[in-house]
């Protein structure tokens, strides 16, 4: 609720300014500059931006991790703030401060899934667990892939948002990117083969679940036999 | 170990050599006698011996290697000796133990006279059996065999006297890091803000002391303890992969993106959280490990490929007794 209203006030503050000025200078002083500092120069407070090119701003914008509301806080997905010529004004500005990398354009159709599955299972399952559910590192909440774009994948594994580290070509490549991008797309809807899914909260819990079962089955068997006999 | 043998011997004397009792007075039963049945206690005898024989299996099993489908086999034969003895126990119940139906309670056992009565009650309840002494010895036997499977599992906590190989690691100085695919590792490509997975060339991988995490950090960020100077050329590190706590892969980097507020940088254990921090020599930040991940001295080679300084600097894997104070050879 309280999220709700300082969104809706945020927003309140954008709308006019975005009026006035649709140009991605402007909305970076309106919104950002406080605490990345004037031109991505970066302040006590937040990063230089300077060289983190469009694929970084497109990644923290269209997720609505930024703007944050107090720079302490983890970034969470929310409904981005602004509009997407919006957004591409201010990724377009973020981009020229410096050198940077573009945008990425994977492609899941040339991935495969199982391959994904070894890539995804190697370096991403250890936090964000399986099926890209999300989970904990110390520290820190792990978000779940549900509802991550192909292009959001592709961004936040060679950009390493908030704490995740980053992924660069020599230690994932565009090819091994593009599998993972499939396999996380396809566990966004996966078919449980083994039976229920439980919420897919990984083999432990699922171990308990049957254990939960096997014991009430087996208590129910001892009621059964340890009945008195009625002469 | 003699005084192991010593009780062993008395415990075999006494089962032995005990004297038949005196004549018992002659008492009004309580129980009604009942008729003795030595087909029955053959067949006790026989699932007792089952038993036994299956127990011994599961330790035949568990100790031959070379035995396909070893899982199976253990389960099986534990499985067995387990259905065995309940077989046993319910002949007993069944065939051997003399039943009757009361209307009223047995006597509780308050006074001396009702807990005779009690006594006697249970004797008579025994008396069909006619061999109760080779009965015994062969529940005994029974007992101690499934005693001796069930115990025996234990001997996997880990070795207990050979314990150099614990100490043996691939790593001398001037063995080079490769990675995954066997390439080598040259300084220039470890980059910040990712790690690296790293093994010694041409050797086993699957050694405990083989693989490694290589993270670079900023030099200026680096507090390692104190007489590890020279050991992370351009900031870059390198610890055990193994956790020091249960021997899991390290395999989770925390990196903030912006460390002036966020947690700092940290090698993370997926299995419990052990979490180390990379720039102090993996000194634990948080979890269950003991003990901070063994770090490998690393310097450059000629081609600029990084290659290693010398030895851990401990003993690398999960932290069971006796590990903690010696280095590696």
């Amino acid at each position: 609720m309280r999220r709700a209203l300082v969104l809706a006030a945020l927003v309140a503050l954008a709308v006019p300014a975005a009026a006035a000025a649709q140009s991605g200078s402007g909305l970076y002083s309106e919104n950002c500059l406080r605490c990345h500092g004037p031109g991505g120069s970066g302040t006590p407070r937040g990063p230089r931006l300077r060289g983190v090119g469009a694929i970084a701003a497109d990644f923290y914008l269209r997720t609505g991790y930024m703007p944050l509301q107090s720079p302490g806080d983890q970034p969470t997905r929310r409904h981005p703030l602004f509009t997407p010529a919006e957004i591409d004004a201010l990724v377009a500005y973020v981009a020229s401060l410096g050198k940077g990398e573009p945008v990425p354009k994977p492609h899941p159709e040339r991935g495969g899934i199982p391959v994904g599955l070894r890539l995804f299972t190697e370096h991403c399952a250890g936090c964000h667990q399986v099926v890209g559910e999300g989970g904990y590192v110390t520290g820190a909440r792990v978000p779940p892939l549900k509802q991550a774009s192909a292009t959001q994948i592709a961004e936040a594994v060679r950009v390493g948002p908030y704490l995740m580290p980053r992924f660069p070509k020599t230690q994932i490549s565009d090819r091994q990117l593009d599998s993972i991008v499939a396999y996380v797309e396809w566990a966004k809807h996966p078919d449980d083969r083994g039976g229920w899914g439980i919420g897919h909260i990984g083999p432990v819990p699922e171990g308990l679940v049957a254990w939960l079962l096997a014991g009430t089955a087996l208590v129910a068997v001892c009621v059964v036999i340890g009945k008195r006999n009625e002469a | 170990m003699s005084a192991l043998r010593r009780w062993i011997v008395a415990g075999i004397v006494l089962l032995l050599g005990r004297g038949r009792r005196p004549p018992r007075l002659e008492r009004e039963r309580i129980v009604p006698a009942g008729e003795p049945s030595p087909r029955a206690e053959l067949l006790v005898l026989a699932l007792f011996g089952a038993t036994a024989a299956c127990s011994i299996a599961f330790v035949v099993v568990y100790a031959v290697e070379s035995i396909p489908h070893q899982t199976q086999f253990l389960g099986l034969s534990l499985g067995l000796a387990f259905a065995f003895l309940a077989a046993a126990l319910i002949v007993i119940a069944n065939r051997l133990v003399v039943t009757e139906e009361l209307e009223e309670d047995y006597p509780v056992p308050a006074h001396p006279a009702e807990q005779e009565a009690l006594e006697q009650l249970v004797e008579e309840s025994g008396d069909r059996m006619t061999r109760k002494r080779l009965l015994l010895l062969g529940g005994g036997a029974a007992g101690a065999a499934l005693g001796a499977a069930l115990v025996t599992p234990a001997l996997s906590l880990g070795p207990a006297f050979e314990i150099a190989p614990l100490f043996r690691t691939p790593w001398r100085r001037g063995v080079g890091l490769v990675d995954e695919r066997g390439e080598p590792i040259f300084a220039h490509d470890v980059l910040e803000e990712t790690f690296y997975t790293a093994y010694p060339v041409g050797a086993d991988r699957e050694q405990l002391g083989a693989p490694l995490v290589v993270v670079r950090l900023r030099p200026a960020d680096l507090h390692l303890p104190a007489g590890r100077e020279g050991w992370a050329p351009h900031g870059i590190v390198a610890y055990s992969k193994i956790c020091t706590h249960a021997g899991c892969a390290v395999a989770l980097y925390r990196k903030p993106t912006f460390p002036t507020l966020e947690p700092r940088p940290a090698l993370v254990c997926p299995c419990h959280y052990s979490t180390f921090d990379p720039a102090r020599g993996a000194k634990v930040l948080f979890g269950p490990a003991g003990r901070p991940l063994p770090q490998l001295p690393l310097f450059v080679g000629p081609d600029g490929e990084l290659r290693a300084a010398g030895n851990f600097s401990g003993p690398v894997g999960p932290a069971w007794w006796g590990v903690r104070n010696r280095r590696p050879s």
